[in-house]
């Protein structure tokens, strides 16, 4: 009888232990990768790194300056795209739980997410490239359809766990449908949907697959929509398959740049999260 | 002298082939407190929910028959109308989370778009506030979220946000059914001074709250109007045997 509690005290402190490990060697890639990019992109980072643009190869002092504005135009006017759009879709199947329109949407919401980049890039290449040559905006596109599921299912999700009574309240007072959802719904799920909206911001800032043949790059600072534009992670494609070592490490630079974006934007989401969180 | 200000003919309700209100008559008097009791699944507060047009909000639920208003059919009135003359208050307290004291009892008029001088808006809310007798305990913090105040306190709330509204009729669907008895007993209260503006239509489980706060009882069973009379006389001498089984404690 002791030797049977004591074998399953031992069994259960084993599997604690195990539990624990696991959970420390998923920290481990994490941290390798911080360490390894903080290291070597850190040397090249400084002020004339952020404030220049590309120069040829041999010169010394170029930047990245004409990536970090185009993708904060890209990465804008997608969001400006795609938050709306995602925000009322998701307001709508959260409405309409049961209509074959949500069965329908959810459903091609869910398969949008799981489209590779490069074939998002592709359809965004057929639509607006081959018609009007390459473009910040079709970057945007490309960018904005990738956003779409991220935003359409958290705003979903988050508006799903508020309690029905509150809606009953908001009717029961006179308020029409459109005052519901503005002045009610939408305010007490802010803090989740805000927090789906960076997430997707976050999740498009590294994409480089979408923008290979749309946005395509460019060697000036530019912020005309129409024309080419560089981004962040096409920069860091461009120069690390150079041969060139002072480009490879500008690439080390910007991979740097995108990983303190990255993660700026989830810190940002976390206090979000925290801030506007409604007590229900 | 007793004026009728609701008057149902022949109303009933449905969810989906589901007939759970049953051809119910009733005359409700103006400035009365009716409580209506029976059993689960009795229809009562389907019946609730019909008056001011909540039951249809569920996919699939209809209704027909009448349900006069001042002698305005409510099922021919916008639901908006209807709903801001006859205000509701729910089983569990349900003040927006987003919103401070102060503007969840002016909620009904800041949320519709409705635009008030800010001594108006504070005078409604003191009003609507010293009705339900939360003033007192409130009046220091009324920036502080709604959430914030105790269950008992965040149902007096959400009365004084149907009141601050001034609508002809108020509803209750089992409103102290999630309160510890001392707060049931406030809420209790407020309904002799509420009845003095208002009309109160009040869903109850239990019967002892039933005879203690209504001058008339509705007594419905399997979704049908059983018994409609004075409270008194339904609980000294019930006509019906299914009432007098169910007040008798036969079956609940």
């Amino acid at each position: 009888m002791k030797n049977h509690v004591k074998y399953r005290i031992g069994k259960s402190a084993f599997f604690q232990g195990l539990v624990i490990a696991l959970s420390c060697i998923c920290v481990v890639p994490l941290f390798a990768i911080l360490i390894y990019i903080f290291r070597a992109g850190i040397k090249t980072v400084n002020w004339s790194f952020l404030s220049n643009v590309e120069k040829p190869v041999g010169e010394i002092g170029g930047g990245i300056l004409h990536a970090l504005v185009g993708s904060l135009i890209v990465i804008l006017v997608a969001s400006i795209i795609a938050i709306p759009i995602g925000i009322l879709c998701g307001i709508y199947l959260n409405e309409n739980k049961k209509s074959k329109l949500a069965y329908w949407s959810r459903l091609a919401v869910d398969i949008l997410q799981g489209v590779p980049s490069i074939v998002i890039g592709i359809v965004a290449y057929i639509w607006l490239v081959k018609p009007f040559g390459y473009s910040a905006f079709s970057g945007s596109i490309a960018l904005a359809i990738m956003m779409l599921p991220v935003i359409v299912r958290s705003t979903e999700e988050t508006l799903k766990l508020l309690p029905d009574a509150l809606r009953e309240a908001a009717y029961a007072l006179g308020m029409p449908f459109h005052r519901v959802i503005l002045k009610v719904i939408l305010p007490c799920g802010m803090s989740g949907i805000l927090s789906g909206v960076i997430l997707a911001i976050s999740r498009v800032a590294g994409e480089t697959a979408p923008l290979l043949f749309t946005a395509f790059g460019y060697q000036y600072l530019s912020t005309n929509l129409g024309k080419p534009m560089e981004t962040l992670p096409h920069l860091v494609f461009k120069y690390a398959i150079t041969p060139y070592k002072e480009w490879q490490d500008l690439a080390w630079g910007a991979s740097l740049i995108l990983l303190v974006w990255v993660l700026a934007l989830n810190l940002f989401t976390k206090i979000i999260t925290r801030r506007w969180k409604v007590r229900l | 002298m007793e004026s009728t200000i609701i008057k149902a003919v022949d109303y009933n309700a449905y969810f989906g082939a589901n007939h759970v209100v049953k051809n119910v008559n009733v005359d409700i008097y103006k400035n009365s407190v009716v409580a209506v009791m029976g059993p689960s699944g009795c229809g009562k507060t389907t019946f609730l929910r019909g008056i001011n047009r909540m039951h249809e909000m569920i996919p699939g639920a209809t209704a027909s028959g009448k349900i006069l208003l001042n002698n305005e059919d409510v099922l021919e009135m916008h639901p908006i109308f209807v709903r801001l003359k006859i205000g509701m208050v729910f089983q569990r307290p349900n003040p927006f989370p987003n919103l401070s004291i102060y503007d969840n009892v002016i909620a009904g008029y800041k949320l519709n778009g409705i635009k008030l001088p800010k001594d108006e808006r504070d005078a409604i809310v003191e009003k609507s506030l010293k009705s339900v007798a939360l003033w007192n305990e409130v009046k220091d913090g009324l920036t502080k979220k709604g959430t914030f105040l105790s269950g008992g306190q965040q149902q007096r709330l959400c009365i004084a946000r149907a009141v601050a509204m001034e609508p002809d009729v108020l509803l209750f669907d089992e409103p102290t059914s999630a309160l510890d008895p001392i707060s049931t007993s406030t809420v209790e209260e407020l309904f002799h001074d509420l009845k003095k503006n208002f009309t109160l239509i009040i869903v109850t489980h239990n019967m002892q709250q039933a005879a203690r706060v209504s001058d008339k009882t509705a007594f419905f069973y399997m979704g049908e109007l059983v018994e409609y009379d004075d409270t008194k006389q339904m609980f000294t001498n019930p006509k019906d045997t299914r009432t007098q089984n169910y007040i008798t404690g036969r079956f609940s």
